[in-house]
């Protein structure tokens, strides 16, 4: 019993954990469609943030302060992030639109960039990041023991979540990334910016991935090719869970952290990765959309 | 209150407007017609500023807009249903709707669909939750005239409003546009194939052909010979 409930919590973790460094290239891949190779940078970026922003309590503030700093580093690290992404979109991506190709070449050229600058601000060796005290410990379940670490990363990733659902889905800005990105010039003949619209919705993007390195300095150190670890799982979760819907993303990061987990009980790490890897093959052989396709003629040009 | 001034456009190498000069008067529909492929629908293109003019110019309401791009032009007034509706499929009926109200000359706070917009097609209030992809064509036609109307457009430009349309809808859309020159606050710009349906509604005519304006003239002057000569096949 003790032996289901670790496995099937540690399943939901690094599903929560995929879906997390996966969202913001749901919606720069997902939604705009560009091949953002950058994107684990940007990760690495938002853990940077984190880091900068612990050195600054550290410095500044008195020693009973310290253990709040978490709490204001994950709006710390969405703006970062997100000012990196508005100027990534506003100096390069927006030539690159509808070039794939290109596109992949020059994000990657841009992520390497971004490697080099962390390693020459702050050196090649990887840098500790504390959590918080009160991330200590955990809870007792079912003869469990759930760490306070993944379920605050498992709680992170629902608030993630329900805030781009309102903001995608409800939201006046929202209704405008929605409609640029499904018939860009019908959008454009109703009076929708879509300049703006495409710069805003590439910083969300980038954004949120900045908040999921702020999570990961949760669970390891930090270094600056902490993104390259993680670019490969985030397009798996989309492209499993079929671009272009939220829903889709977070069946493709369920789907891939809890088999994953279980895969790695049975066999051992590389093994069970080498199977979810072929299940995902398998799987995109017998449905190419993914896991929630998009049905649109937009989308077929 | 639109003038055309000896536009010249096209796709890459090929021109396909080569000099076309047209003008629109305040409260007038006019109709522009031409067989398959002398340029229509990439006029109306043209003038939304989908398609960069190459040559000549496009005014509106005295202002120069050859240069300004498709959102500029919504919002000095104009309103586009395009070929083949271009109804956004992943969008609601309200949503699309609201959309439309994007080139609206209010400020922001007091945006709200306007009662005549979708007064003259009570059937979409009943639908407004249905995705913009799951309505039927002759829906999704209105749907584009209510979206279009949303932003109070004082031009109308209607791309083949009545391809692809049952009888019945086309009857609708007939008196939509009636309704809308009775009303005279906005003008219409029509393409269209059916000779009967720009005759019923049409006060000015154009036709087009090879790229350039080849006849234009009154409803009296559209005679049998007009129509030998430059529409029929």
């Amino acid at each position: 019993m003790e032996v289901i409930t670790l496995q099937l919590f540690n399943g939901l973790s690094v599903s929560s954990i995929l879906l997390l460094i996966a969202l913001g290239l749901a919606i720069t891949f997902g939604l705009m469609k560009v091949i953002n190779m950058a994107h684990g940078e940007l990760i690495m970026i938002g853990a940077y943030s984190t880091y900068l922003t612990q050195n600054m309590f550290e410095d500044y503030l008195p020693k009973s302060m310290f253990d709040w700093y978490f709490v204001l580093a994950i709006p710390v690290s969405f703006l970062i992030a997100f000012v990196f992404g508005l100027i990534l979109e506003m100096s390069l991506i927006r030539f690159l639109y509808g070039r794939p190709l290109d596109s992949l070449l020059a994000t990657w050229g841009v992520g390497l960039v971004l490697q080099q600058l962390a390693r020459s601000i702050f050196g090649a060796p990887n840098v500790a990041v504390t959590s918080p005290t009160w991330l200590d410990g955990g809870v007792s379940f079912l003869g469990a023991v759930l760490p306070y670490k993944r379920l605050f990363i498992i709680g992170l990733v629902i608030v993630t979540l329900l805030a781009m659902y309102f903001y995608i889905y409800r939201s006046l800005e929202g209704r405008r990334m929605r409609a640029v990105m499904q018939n860009r010039d019908m959008a454009a003949c109703l009076g929708v910016s879509t300049r703006r619209v495409d710069a805003m919705t590439f910083a969300i993007g980038s954004g949120i991935a900045g908040i999921a390195g702020c999570a990961l300095t949760l669970i390891g150190p930090i270094g600056p090719s902490l993104g390259t670890y993680y670019i490969v799982d985030a397009f798996m979760v989309v492209v499993l869970g079929g671009v272009g819907k939220l829903v889709g993303t977070v069946l493709g990061a369920l789907g891939i952290g809890v088999f994953n987990t279980m895969f790695e009980y049975w066999t051992n790490a590389s093994l069970g990765k080498v199977l979810v890897f072929l299940c995902i093959v398998a799987f995109l052989q017998w449905r190419p959309m993914g896991f929630v396709a998009m049905r649109s003629r937009s989308l077929d040009s | 209150m639109l003038a055309v001034q000896q536009l010249e456009a096209g796709y890459g190498e090929s021109v396909i407007l080569r000099d076309v000069t047209l003008r629109v008067e305040p409260g007038q529909v006019v109709c522009l017609l031409g067989r398959n492929g002398v340029g229509k629908t990439t006029l109306m293109k043209s003038i939304m500023g989908l398609l960069k003019a190459r040559k000549g110019t496009v005014a509106y309401n005295g202002h120069e807009l050859t240069k300004a791009a498709p959102g500029r032009r919504a919002k000095s007034g104009i309103g586009y249903v395009p070929q083949g509706r271009e109804i956004f499929g992943q969008l609601t009926v309200y949503e699309n709707i609201l959309v439309g109200l994007e080139a609206a000359r209010e400020k922001m706070a007091a945006r709200s669909i306007p009662e005549e917009a979708i007064a003259k097609f009570p059937v979409l209030p009943t639908m407004y939750n249905r995705r913009g992809g799951d309505l039927s064509g002759g829906q999704q036609q209105q749907l584009a005239f209510a979206r279009a109307l949303a932003s109070k457009p004082d031009l109308l430009l209607l791309d083949e409003p009545c391809e692809g349309i049952q009888p019945s809808i086309v009857d609708d859309i007939r008196d939509v546009i009636r309704s809308i020159k009775a009303d005279g606050k906005t003008s219409i710009l029509l393409v269209e194939q059916s000779l009967d349906f720009v005759k019923s509604v049409g006060d000015y005519f154009y036709v087009l052909d090879k790229g350039a304006i080849a006849w234009e003239g009154g409803l009296e002057d559209l005679s049998d010979e007009v129509i030998k000569k430059y529409l029929t096949v």
